[in-house]
């Protein structure tokens, strides 16, 4: 028999087959008609990092299933006291989590505590690392509209490098064989980029990477990133802000998809961020039913 | 000649002797007496009586080992490791002399400090040469008193792990060193790429979202230090060397003569950034591990000549110091025990580097780079200082039996071929394995 799937670090460390079995019970999950699958089961949320969306689906996702939740914040907690990372771990496991949801703003914080504390630790985005709930809510929102992920043409446009949305979707996408563009500018997509997966590029051109797109992933441009690298706001604006113009590059059939929050007026024009082709409250709406599924599969292997 | 009898003599006998300095690679017997290096003869041809004999049959009888880059954690952060456990940790590796940086608290940066590691308070089991900062305080601002350090102790100036950027200080200090024969030790990083950063950069970095520091950051440096030195005849000593361009740049000098010579440490010709795994913070130092082809670069350096000492940079951390988030982890491990095992596994059995070049590596260069009187060989009357290490034993290295305060080593659990086994300081053993 397989191993259960017992934390969820990175999409790297899962199957097509587990992708495949997560996706197929997302879909399934209605949060209006939950099942109670989780009643009794105590999820913690350990975020030392501000989220709307992330934080409140994981909430509602772990509420709708029967399991009561608790938020634990850095700033309104031991943790400013200067707890380390393992001790806290250790603290929630004891008071009886059954799972520790958490944020943190270094790469591997959750890898570090999975090792150390004997429940499941989901990561809900670590540094510049991962972010896999994410990405197995973009892939449930794409094969929502496109079938199957083998063959198509994914463009992640913006800030690659600090992306951690970007490098799990890359290594997700690029399991089902799909064909993923990094575009931006070199600072932002530099060519290591291009190393993360089989079957990824970089590319510096959104015109020429648009052209033949099924998906167009954009994501957040933070102004204060861009401040000492090469490329100004505005030529920023001029080369990489996904537009309706450019969109016309793109398959008729290409969705949008944006991870949120939008800097609205930078990476997005605005007609298409709110056009037909926007996929983005569909994206938050799977981010619950997606979480329902991971909280599920989760709590089920640890039993 | 009368025998001292708090310093007896000791018979080494039936080994096999190295000592690169003499040109010597043949079995020997080595009576050691009054702590120097009395006699070599024939195996089984002593006239004189020794009053203790040990059986070095099978074994590589060597001179003692000299670390030039150790941190020993005194005075100011004994969680870590004090000079009695560091010593300690040396001797069981081998290491009959340890040359310990001066990033202590307070920074050792005066006669006193240096005098006070010395003292016999400190319970050294092995000879201990601090190296004194470069600069007050390493603050990179103003020259320390090189004259008075040397007096007092210090075999190198240094301000290990913050590295003198401004190239006049730097001129200034290659000057000073010059007048008094010191060499100046550079930890070269140029801190203003590798802020935020916590390991190499590339593919790995990139893959695992941490911040990662380029090869350039060592080899500018590296090359602005060689061409100062150059220009004043100094001494430019290259602390821990990690990259392909910052040894093309020392064997560069070389070629021309300039003064310039280069350590490396056991896991920089052994691991690469790769080995991180899931972000385990035991391999995580500074310089960091960095790509295939540049620890492919340092087993070609320390095969053509261009790299002159092993050097461990042990750098013991306390638990709570490693195992917490990568990025916000201590830089460095331990590794005065894994050392020889590893140079003997790595560069002896697999790239199939001769017995003597290990021994080279680890004694006569390291003690002649420092000026180390009478050590580093076993010609006759120089210090009883001996390493004697079993090539072909096969063991596995348990951290928790460490000597070291600390446990922060990736090497817990590894097989290597070869082991010391003794472990002779001024002719009294104070190592048995």
């Amino acid at each position: 028999m397989k191993p259960r799937l017992r934390c969820l670090l990175g999409t790297d460390q899962l199957t097509v087959t587990e992708i495949d079995a997560l996706l197929t019970l997302a879909r399934r999950m209605d949060p209006n008609r939950p099942p109670q699958l989780l009643r009794g089961k105590r999820v913690v949320l350990l975020f030392y990092e501000p989220s709307t969306r992330t934080r409140t689906s994981f909430e509602f996702a772990a509420k709708a299933l029967g399991a009561a939740t608790t938020l634990i914040t850095a700033t309104s907690s031991s943790i400013e006291k200067g707890e380390s990372l393992i001790d806290t771990g250790w603290t929630v496991t004891s008071l009886g989590a059954d799972a520790i949801v958490m944020r943190h703003p270094n790469s591997g914080a959750p890898y570090l505590l999975s090792r150390y504390i004997p429940v499941p630790v989901i990561n809900a985005g670590d540094g510049l690392h991962q972010h896999p709930s994410q990405a197995l809510l973009d892939a449930l929102t794409i094969t929502n509209h496109k079938k199957r992920l083998k063959g198509l043409r994914v463009v992640i446009v913006g800030d690659v490098f600090h992306s951690r949305v970007a490098r799990s979707n890359a290594i997700l996408l690029s399991k089902f064989g799909a064909e993923v563009i990094f575009c931006g500018p070199p600072d932002l997509v530099p060519d290591v980029s291009a190393t993360i997966a089989p079957g990824v590029v970089a590319c510096h051109d959104l015109d020429a990477a648009l052209q033949g797109a099924d998906v167009v992933m954009s994501l957040r441009i933070q102004k204060e990133r861009l401040a000492g690298k090469q490329i100004s706001l505005e030529d920023y604006i001029a080369k990489f802000q996904v537009t309706p113009q450019r969109m016309k590059l793109a398959r008729p059939s290409a969705i949008v998809m944006h991870p949120g929050p939008i800097v609205r007026g930078l990476e997005l024009a605005n007609e298409v961020a709110d056009g037909p082709q926007s996929c983005m409250h569909e994206q938050v709406a799977n981010g619950v039913k997606t979480r329902m599924a991971i909280l599920a599969t989760v709590l089920k292997a640890a039993q | 000649m009368k025998t001292n009898p708090n310093n007896p003599t000791l018979l080494i006998a039936g080994g096999r002797v190295i000592d690169p300095a003499s040109r010597l690679d043949q079995e020997l017997d080595v009576l050691l007496r009054d702590g120097r290096v009395a006699e070599l003869v024939a195996p089984g041809t002593l006239k004189a009586h020794a009053r203790e004999t040990y059986n070095a049959k099978g074994c590589i009888v060597a001179p003692g080992f000299v670390d030039l880059h150790v941190h020993l954690r005194e005075p100011g952060q004994s969680h870590k490791e004090t000079i009695a456990t560091g010593t300690a940790a040396a001797a069981a590796g081998g290491f009959t002399a340890v040359c310990a940086m001066p990033n202590t608290s307070p920074v050792n940066d005066s006669p006193e400090i240096t005098r006070w590691m010395q003292a016999p308070e400190r319970y050294a089991l092995v000879r201990l040469f601090p190296i004194a900062a470069a600069t007050v305080g390493s603050q990179g601002e103003k020259l320390t008193d090189f004259a008075a350090l040397m007096k007092a102790g210090a075999v190198a100036v240094s301000d290990d792990g913050k590295p003198i950027l401004d190239d006049k200080l730097m001129r200034d200090a290659l000057r000073a060193g010059a007048q008094l024969n010191l060499p100046v030790v550079q930890h070269a990083e140029d801190s203003r790429l590798t802020a935020g950063c916590s390991m190499n950069q590339g593919p790995t970095s990139f893959r695992l979202g941490l911040r990662g520091m380029p090869n350039a950051a060592e080899s500018d440096i590296v090359r602005r230090d060689i061409a100062l030195a150059h220009a004043d005849k100094a001494h430019i000593h290259v602390a821990h060397i990690s990259t392909a361009e910052a040894m093309d740049a020392v064997r560069q000098a070389k070629k021309v003569g300039i003064r310039a010579t280069a350590e490396v440490t056991p896991h920089h010709f052994t691991l690469i950034d790769e080995n991180i795994g899931e972000f385990d913070t035991h391999y995580k130092m500074n310089p960091p591990l960095r790509s295939a082809a540049d620890r492919d670069a340092m087993i070609a350096g320390i095969a053509d000549g261009t790299i002159d000492a092993i050097a461990t940079d042990h750098a013991p951390h306390a638990f709570h110091e490693k195992q917490v988030e990568f990025e916000r982890a201590a830089f460095g491990i331990i590794g005065l025990e894994t050392a020889l095992p590893i140079a003997l596994t790595v560069l002896h059995r697999h790239f199939k580097l001769p017995l003597w070049r290990i021994v080279e590596l680890l004694s006569s260069n390291p003690a002649r780079i420092f000026s180390l009187e009478g050590l580093g060989t076993l010609s006759p009357r120089a210090h009883a200082d001996v390493t004697i290490f079993d090539p072909a034993k096969k063991w596995t290295y348990d951290a928790s039996q460490s000597k070291s305060k600390s446990r922060n080593t990736p090497y817990d659990g590894w097989s290597f071929t070869g082991r010391v086994v003794a472990t002779i300081v001024a002719g009294k053993i104070v190592y048995q394995g």
